[in-house]
């Protein structure tokens, strides 16, 4: 499985793409294959605003519910609507249009302490 | 793979979705070798077993089995079972998380009566065949006649050497049935069933635990430990059906004094507006009050609709009320509907 190396991933599995002051986040393939079929995403509503390290959702499976949570503090722009019909596009493409959150951050210094690819790709090799 | 009661267990094989249409639309192998399977012999057999089980088992012929629970004195549920007749004995298929609990429970009750108990569990292999196509599949495979085994009924003997218990049976709402054979033999069963080596059989497929789980709710079927636990009477659990409070055993005073007393809480089933699913533990609310709470639920791949079972308080179990479900501070609207949430079509069965 390829993880892409654009953007910046937590230890609790989380993924968030920089671009200008906006924050794109989801999860990543291997938590979407860890929690099996996805069947809802509680997102936050758009203008509220979100902590890092804060609980913003929940992902619920066939097989658990988790916790989403916040890799910056920010005021949310927008969440995947189409995931509401959809919530599967997690499972087939995490990365893409599974993204869940938009965001404009406060301070994207907190990023700078998340893993890249590479670090990722060694947390999660090793369980 | 997950650990379940000792027992690493097939949580999935492709999807539990997948794997659960698939046991709706055509035929899914479980391999349920974790199940608990006991063997009682001995003249006192029958009246050992009446004393104990909350199921009237009183005319069964040899070839019958009745699903069947046990109680504790207090009248809280031990373990649910199926509970078979042999021509010289008895069977027991049980929970594999209460395995070592009803062994103890029932050689405890066993002194001084004429039975022995002997756990079969590791000696033995237990297979599902479970779906619409089961019937037709396994009809096919087996070497002897079977078609005149209807549902809770079963077939036992040896072949080749080998002796074998087929019941029509399951626990995933479809016809079907489970096949117990030795241990040695499973693997060989296992590829036979699934055409291992040979032209494989796309109707049939492995299904793990997880679609198990969605299958079993979907038929409003109890899981021990969620429907059914030792704080728990047959009663409010919706087992009424298969407690015989006319008889005596274990747990039958406690429990006619809770009938005439009148019972607090009823198991009911659920469906939320929706699509979230409400875990085991979560709250009930009506009017913001709180009434009872979730016992199991899922996002039921065969509606589509989110659907849970819970215990209430019996004022508010009626079928159509207006319940509410805490989704930790946030309540989502839920309505009580009847048991099971799915049925299969029944037209062609014998």
């Amino acid at each position: 499985m390829t993880i892409p190396d654009d953007r910046k991933y937590t230890q609790t599995h989380e993924w968030a793409r920089v671009e200008g002051n906006i924050v794109t986040m989801g999860i990543t393939q291997y938590a979407a294959d860890e929690l099996t079929d996805i069947t809802y995403a509680e997102l936050p509503e758009v203008g509220s605003t979100v902590t890092a390290g804060q609980p913003c959702g929940e992902i619920e499976s066939v097989k658990a519910t988790s916790e989403l949570l916040c890799a910056v503090s920010g005021r949310v722009v927008e969440t995947n609507e189409r995931l509401r019909e959809h919530p599967e596009y997690v499972n087939q493409d995490a990365y893409g249009k599974g993204w869940m959150i938009r965001l404009e951050a406060v301070d994207i210094g907190p990023l700078d302490g998340l893993m890249d690819a590479a670090a990722y790709e060694r947390h999660t090799a090793g369980g | 793979m997950v650990e379940f009661a000792g027992w690493s267990m097939p949580l999935m094989y492709r999807g539990i979705i997948e794997e659960h249409h698939h046991t709706r639309s055509q035929c899914s192998v479980f391999d349920v070798s974790h199940m608990g399977r006991l063997k009682i012999t001995g003249e006192d057999a029958l009246s050992f077993l009446q004393g104990l089980c909350t199921r009237n088992l009183e005319g069964m012929e040899p070839g019958v089995c009745r699903y069947t629970l046990m109680c504790r004195d207090d009248g809280g549920v031990l373990d649910d079972m199926i509970v078979s007749r042999y021509e010289q004995h008895w069977g027991i298929v049980c929970n594999a998380s209460n395995r070592e609990k009803i062994v103890a429970w029932l050689r405890q009750h066993a002194v001084d009566r004429r039975v022995t108990i002997e756990d079969q569990t590791v000696a033995t292999a237990m297979i599902a065949l479970q779906g619409p196509m089961a019937v037709e599949r396994v009809l096919a495979m087996i070497p002897f006649d079977i078609s005149g085994v209807r549902r809770y009924r079963f077939a036992s003997g040896v072949y080749m050497m080998t002796s074998y218990t087929i019941f029509r049976a399951g626990y995933t709402g479809e016809d079907g049935y489970e096949i117990v054979v030795p241990a040695g033999l499973a693997k060989l069963l296992a590829f036979r069933v699934l055409g291992t080596g040979g032209e494989p059989d796309v109707a049939i497929r492995p299904a793990g635990l997880g679609a198990r789980d969605t299958l079993r709710i979907e038929a409003g079927m109890p899981l021990y430990g969620h429907e059914l636990d030792e704080a728990t009477d047959p009663l409010s659990a919706g087992q009424s059906w298969c407690t015989d409070l006319r008889k005596d055993f274990v747990g039958a005073e406690s429990l006619r004094r809770r009938a005439e007393a009148g019972l607090k809480q009823t198991l009911v089933g659920l469906q939320l507006e929706g699509r979230r699913t409400a875990r085991q533990h979560f709250l009930v609310q009506a009017g913001g009050k709180c009434v009872g709470r979730i016992t199991s639920g899922c996002l039921s791949p065969t509606l589509g609709a989110s659907i849970a079972m819970a215990f209430v308080e019996a004022d508010h179990a009626r079928e159509g009320t207006e319940l509410a479900v805490d989704f930790g501070g946030r309540p989502v609207p839920a309505r009580v509907v009847k048991l099971p949430f799915y049925e299969r079509p029944k037209a062609k069965e014998t």
